[in-house]
């Protein structure tokens, strides 16, 4: 269900170097978005900004009328998973779970169950005392993806988290990143190269491409569409 | 933290440029005599040989020594240590052992019928800082081997690679990062080394700055002339230490995830020249140590009563200085790491462009109108030990702050990590074992400087290298040799327990 719209990019323009990108748009609440294009084109950049590790040149970052440029990028209303490093492999799973809770890990005996209770939604029940050396990579996505639940933020940014995963593990997690998403009503960004991928979870597609994020529209029509753009990443049709 | 390291960097500018701005006050104008002029050329030579030398051979070592497992290995890393942690002037005793006029070698060489060779001058100079140097560009090199990831070696061996291309893929691109650094910091050691050039240089052929300075002081009683070649020497020491800032380099290696090391180690003649290079290295270092552990021995049951409470004062100066400086130097890193403040490297660096003396001698001028000098003798020699300390411990913590940056940095952001809980659950766990390094090295520095405390102190405030000076000046032969052992076994032991400790926190 599409509510108001909660991310508002108001005239952004971000530059690093000589790299220019804009965007100007928003998103609907409990959107799932999916942002597409070239290696290279700024779609990591775009998270960036919005996670707060890149000041815009211009322009405003909004959740809900709100302008997030004060805020650290601890205290913004979001979780992001980067593309690697999640974890910090010298504590254990359960403790890099606990982080989400209290950066300062004096977890109470509550706050202790709910990690255990999000290790087991995550299907990683009793390897809490494990470090992430030790994990496989789809269990450290999982525990990665378990974290974001705990601190439940209203704002989920994916930076191709899963890259690295296999077709079955990756097509696993993402439908767990929309479950965990739709439960609890959270708005979704995710960065793809995949069309499939934006097609089976997403509901609206962003276009990153020629220093321009284009407005998000329904993927289906994106694709259908085939903006130049969009088909000389793509490469030809296979009809 | 931003404006905490600010202060702290802040301050650590202002005690040095201080007693800079006593000697360039006092100094008044710049006229360098033809001596002046050859003891610096010297001193230039000989702190070139030096580095280049010292690293030079660093680096077949260190290789070895990060790819190579064999018994004795982790002892041989902590012994490595001790050259450069012992106090100079006992390094120096144990070097004429082996080197000396009557030393082993020249008695071997006279066996043999051969000429004997001479310790003293531009040679012996040499010869003995590459003996206190070598171990120190070994452990960074080592340290810049071990931040390439297992994964790197890994990737390496199931790729197929050569010993050549591991060298050229992986080896030399840290290689090209670490050795202008490594290069840069033994030149300027050798720069504002005093000791040595007291006792195996001199003369008008090998006469250092430093030396001068002491001379100018002690026997000339020209405050003004030595202010002014304090000057010389700290412009000099400037430039290096511009040097070193300039050639030094991110270490971005990107992240492992701390799996069991997988080092794929060349067999055939690549073991045959590991060995060499471990054994020789060893029997360089070990050599000297053995006939200061020999020497000592008989003197060091029946010490001189003014030994112990002086070894007390010792160790207290040692412990407040090396938490001083690895707490100072941590503070100045993850600013700098964080890409806040980019002077704090200045005020990290400065130190280096100083020397014991000349800063020794700057807060002499500033002390003496207000106190007397000889009651700061021990906060003075604290906080001179300290900032000597600095450059190293910042130079050893600072490309590891920079890659756990670089690798943790945003999702620590990201999750609100910051403050106490940061230094507490992210920082000290992953940096323990360059801050124990860098800590053991300050209070084992600390602990047999000779230095600044010679300016100040009195009688009854001695440390335990004045008074192995002033035991060997008296000629009072065994209980100065055995109170330079207890010096030996005390530094060694601070610095054991520091390095020890991080190492065994990071693991």
């Amino acid at each position: 269900m599409r509510g108001d719209a909660v991310l508002q990019l108001d005239r952004l323009a971000i530059a690093q170097d000589a790299f220019r990108l804009s965007a100007d748009w928003q998103v609907p609440a409990g959107a799932r978005v999916a942002l597409i294009g070239p290696s290279g084109a700024g779609k990591s950049t775009l998270l960036a900004a919005i996670a707060g590790f890149l000041a815009p040149v211009s322009g405003r970052v909004l959740w809900q009328g709100r302008d997030l440029a004060p805020l650290p990028p601890g205290e913004r209303p979001l979780s992001m998973l980067f593309q690697d490093q999640n974890l910090f492999p010298h504590l254990t799973v359960a403790q890099n779970l606990g982080l989400g809770l209290r950066p300062d890990l004096r977890l109470s005996p509550q706050e202790r169950a709910e990690v255990a209770a999000a290790l087991e939604r995550v299907g990683l029940g009793g390897l809490g005392a494990r470090r992430p050396g030790a994990l496989s990579g789809g269990q450290m996505a999982r525990a990665a993806l378990a974290r974001v639940l705990l601190r439940a933020r209203p704002l989920l940014l994916l930076d191709e988290p899963f890259a690295a995963l296999g077709p079955a593990l990756k097509a696993d997690m993402l439908a767990l990143v929309a479950e965990v998403a739709g439960n609890s009503g959270a708005t979704l960004l995710m960065v793809t190269h995949d069309p499939a991928d934006a097609l089976a979870i997403c509901d609206l597609a962003v276009l990153v491409a020629g220093g321009r994020a284009e407005p998000p529209r329904p993927p289906a029509a994106l694709f259908a569409e085939r903006p130049p753009a969009l088909a000389d990443y793509l490469g030809p049709a296979s009809e | 933290m931003a404006s905490g390291a600010g202060t702290i960097g802040g301050l650590a500018l202002l005690l040095v440029a201080a007693p800079l701005g006593a000697v360039v006050w006092r100094a008044g104008g710049l006229a360098l005599s033809p001596a002046d002029l050859a003891a610096l050329r010297f001193t230039l030579l000989q702190a070139a040989l030096s580095a280049v030398v010292s690293v030079g051979l660093a680096v077949p070592v260190a290789r070895a020594l990060a790819r190579r497992r064999f018994p004795g290995r982790a002892m041989l890393i902590t012994v490595m240590g001790a050259p450069f942690l012992l106090p100079v002037i006992v390094a120096i005793l144990g070097l004429l052992a082996i080197f000396g006029r009557s030393g082993v070698l020249n008695a071997a060489l006279a066996a043999a019928g051969l000429p004997v060779l001479s310790v003293y001058g531009l040679q012996g100079v040499v010869l003995a800082h590459v003996f206190l140097n070598l171990p120190l560009a070994t452990r960074m090199i080592l340290q810049g081997w071990q931040m390439i990831p297992a994964e790197r070696f890994r990737l390496a061996a199931s790729l197929g690679f050569s010993p050549a291309d591991s060298f050229r893929h992986l080896e030399r691109p840290m290689l090209i990062q670490i050795l202008p650094g490594a290069v840069a910091t033994v030149f300027a050691i050798c720069l504002t080394s005093f000791a040595v050039a007291l006792v195996l240089g001199g003369g008008p052929r090998a006469t250092t700055l430093e030396l001068a300075i002491y001379q100018a002081v002690r026997f000339e009683f020209d405050l003004r002339h030595a202010a002014g070649l304090a000057l010389v020497q700290t412009a000099l020491g400037g430039l290096a230490t511009m040097a070193a800032w300039v050639l030094a380099r991110h270490a971005g290696f990107g992240a492992g995830l701390d799996r069991t090391p997988l080092l794929a180690a060349p067999g055939g003649w690549h073991r045959v020249v590991d060995g060499l290079a471990v054994a020789l290295a060893a029997l360089f270092l070990l050599a000297p140590l053995a006939a200061v552990l020999a020497g000592g021995a008989p003197g060091v049951l029946q010490l001189p009563a003014q030994v112990w409470p002086a070894a007390a004062r010792s160790v207290a100066v040692a412990l407040v200085s090396a938490l001083m400086t690895t707490g100072v130097a941590l503070a100045l890193a993850e600013a700098r790491a964080a890409g806040r403040l980019g002077w704090v490297e200045l005020a990290a660096m400065l130190p280096l462009a100083t020397s014991g003396l000349v800063l020794g001698t700057g807060l002499f001028l500033i002390a003496q109108p207000l106190v007397p000098p000889m009651l700061l003798a021990l906060p003075v020699t604290i906080l001179v030990n300290t900032l000597l300390s600095l450059p190293f411990a910042y130079r050893l913590i600072l490309p590891e702050a920079q890659a756990l940056q670089a690798d943790y940095g945003r999702l620590a952001t990201a999750l609100g990590l910051t403050g106490l809980s940061r230094l507490r659950l992210l920082t000290l766990p992953r940096l323990a074992r360059p801050l124990g390094f860098a800590a053991g090295l300050g209070a084992a520095l600390s602990m047999g400087d000779l230095g600044v405390i010679a300016l100040f102190a009195g009688e009854r405030d001695a440390t335990l290298p004045l008074v192995v000076q002033r035991l060997a000046a008296a000629y009072r032969n065994d209980a100065a040799a055995g109170a330079a052992l207890l010096l030996v076994g005390l530094s060694f032991a601070l610095f054991w327990a520091f390095d020890a400790g991080g190492r065994r926190a990071a693991t």
